[in-house]
């Protein structure tokens, strides 16, 4: 009866919020006294697969089946149910991206389970009775749940927790095969259109993120220059979103993506309290703003007041003079 | 076309979150509830579809009495009927049990909702809807149409979208860009309060999780301010200091 990890891959390798559902899984299992076997669905090589083992993750089942490269839920949810049903699972951790929410709830249902989404704590164990810490209020609090079924299932916020890794570790990789039919793909994705070069705002360490403090798109490239100096992704405020300067999905806040980055710096963003409830788990939050009375700078670390277009130039001079 | 929108009641967005002082329970002294703001994204949408195609648009709401202004608030921006299920929604399966069940009766084609409530932040109950009919959910999407028995749909997906065709019947959860909320005008909010709206009784009482307690997030403890001329310091305490870069 281990427990069952599910594991979501891009590009041939491991997504980092998977790497942290495996290190959080083997520490459930260690704590169960059992191991951790992972799902592996996706496209993926063998070998980014035989380093779980770094987490803690004893074995990993593999389903090649190209026709999971893309996600369709049916279908993911019928390779991890058979995974459970083979491992004997009552635990199953995934990461709570839109794919593992998707998969989560269905799964829950299917197989009876207790389902907690937005986890950010490893569960205080009480005999069959499990309780772990989730984001709540979109971000403005915390909240304790039991979770009461004998079957659970834990969806990881990202960046939440730390991963782990043992140098050196290795898992052994088995072909599995939930022997899919067509009708399990009836809503696979006709076309799939990707932003291109861009890194990722919900897999990113560091944010940097503009509002209307920039007075106009023309100077959005002072948030593109930062963020390429510093390997970091770019975001934006709700009002930038709706005025159409940037697309919604770089919509940080209360209604739009919520990020946890080690790094956010917000540029010209007066921090309202659902831009705030958005980014709060940050570790680190730098303000930047000309207002010295705007309100995000009591969330943040550190902050400049001064006009973007004055202060963004000299941070990039300085981000470019730093030794990667 | 007959759409069932689910929406939720939450606090309004610029809600200060407060708890009692043993953390048991959220204050909802002097909170201002409103519909969840991505609900009121499935309840545009279907509304204009609607319009555009004919049908109708009812909506349903897990929640006690006091959730009925907001339910009148949807009927005032332009859903035809609505549906309140008389129980406190405190958890995911819970609340899926009775709009699967609702949903059923009702033989809805399109089951819309937002893509989650904006305080319990669960992102659960489609799947646990769509599982429990036995059909797909598109989740989050952003675009909607219907052709006939056939939807096509985007859904967001980290970097990128996909193009999806589905047929219906469907659950489908909205997030922004699919359209623009909309502000019931004068004659809707007349009209609303003689639609009907019908007040059923829960079907089960099966909990999975329980809430134990809740918690504020640590207060900052306080900003160091860094003077504008020498702004690239700032970039160096970020390396050596707070150790990100």
């Amino acid at each position: 009866m281990s427990v069952l990890v599910v594991i979501e891959c891009a590009n041939g390798e491991v997504k980092k919020s998977s790497l942290e559902a495996a290190s959080y899984g083997s520490k459930v299992a260690a704590a169960l006294g059992t191991s951790a076997t992972a799902v592996a669905i996706g496209d993926v090589q063998a070998d980014a697969l035989t380093r779980l083992g770094e987490q803690g993750v004893s074995k990993v089942l593999l389903d090649n089946d190209t026709r999971l490269h893309d996600f369709v839920a049916a279908a993911y949810v019928k390779v991890i149910a058979k995974a459970a049903e083979v491992e004997n699972s009552t635990v199953i951790v995934l990461s709570n991206s839109n794919i593992g929410a998707a998969i989560g709830s269905r799964l829950a249902v299917k197989l009876g389970a207790s389902l907690a989404t937005n986890v950010v704590s490893l569960p205080q164990i009480n005999g069959s009775s499990f309780t772990v810490r989730r984001g709540v209020f979109s971000g403005k609090a915390f909240s304790d749940v039991e979770l009461t079924s004998d079957k659970k299932i834990i969806a990881v916020k990202k960046n939440a927790l730390d991963i782990e890794t043992a140098a050196g570790g290795t898992a052994t990789v088995e072909n599995f095969s939930a022997d899919l039919s067509d009708a399990d793909f009836a809503t696979a994705p006709k076309e799939t259109i990707r932003q291109s070069g861009d890194i990722l705002l919900t897999e990113a360490d560091l944010v940097v993120s503009g509002g209307r403090g920039l007075k106009g798109p023309e100077n959005w490239h002072l948030i593109e220059d930062l963020a390429k100096a510093l390997g970091a992704a770019t975001a934006c405020s709700k009002p930038v979103a709706d005025v159409g300067w940037r697309p919604h999905h770089e919509h940080v806040g209360q209604t739009g993506i919520t990020v946890s980055p080690n790094l956010y710096i917000a540029v010209g963003i007066s921090g309202a309290i659902q831009h705030l409830a958005g980014v709060n788990s940050s570790k680190v939050i730098v303000v930047i703003n000309k207002d010295p009375e705007a309100p995000f700078f009591k969330a943040a670390d550190y902050g400049i007041v001064g006009d973007a277009t004055e202060v963004v130039p000299k941070l990039i001079e300085a981000a470019k003079a730093l030794d990667k | 076309m007959k759409i069932l929108v689910c929406i939720s009641n939450v606090p309004d967005t610029t809600t200060k979150i407060t708890f009692s002082p043993d953390g048991k329970a959220f204050n909802t002294a002097g909170v201002q509830f409103v519909i969840n703001p991505y609900d009121e994204y499935a309840l545009t949408r279907a509304i204009e579809l609607k319009e555009a195609q004919g049908g109708t648009v009812t909506v349903l709401n897990v929640g006690e009495a006091d959730t009925e202004p907001n339910i009148r608030k949807a009927l005032a921006i332009g859903a035809d009927d609505a549906i309140r299920v008389n129980l406190k929604p405190t958890d995911a399966f819970l609340v899926a049990q009775q709009i699967a069940h609702y949903a059923k009766e009702g033989g809805y084609d399109l089951i819309l909702m937002g893509r989650e409530s904006i305080d319990y932040n669960g992102f659960q109950v489609h799947g646990m809807v769509g599982e429990l009919l036995g059909i797909p959910t598109i989740a989050p999407a952003i675009k909607l149409d219907v052709n006939g028995s056939t939807a096509t749909l985007e859904r967001e997906i980290e970097g990128g979208k996909e193009v999806i065709e589905a047929s219906l019947p469907l659950v489908v959860t909205a997030q922004q860009p699919m359209t623009e909320p909309r502000i019931p005008n004068m004659r809707g909010i007349m009209t609303a309060r003689t639609k009907p709206l019908k007040v059923v009784e829960p079907v089960g009482q099966d909990a999975k999780t329980s809430v134990q307690n809740y918690e504020l997030p640590p207060a900052k403890s306080g900003v160091k301010m860094i003077p504008a001329e020498s702004a690239g310091d700032l970039i160096k305490l970020l390396r050596n200091e707070a150790k990100v870069l």
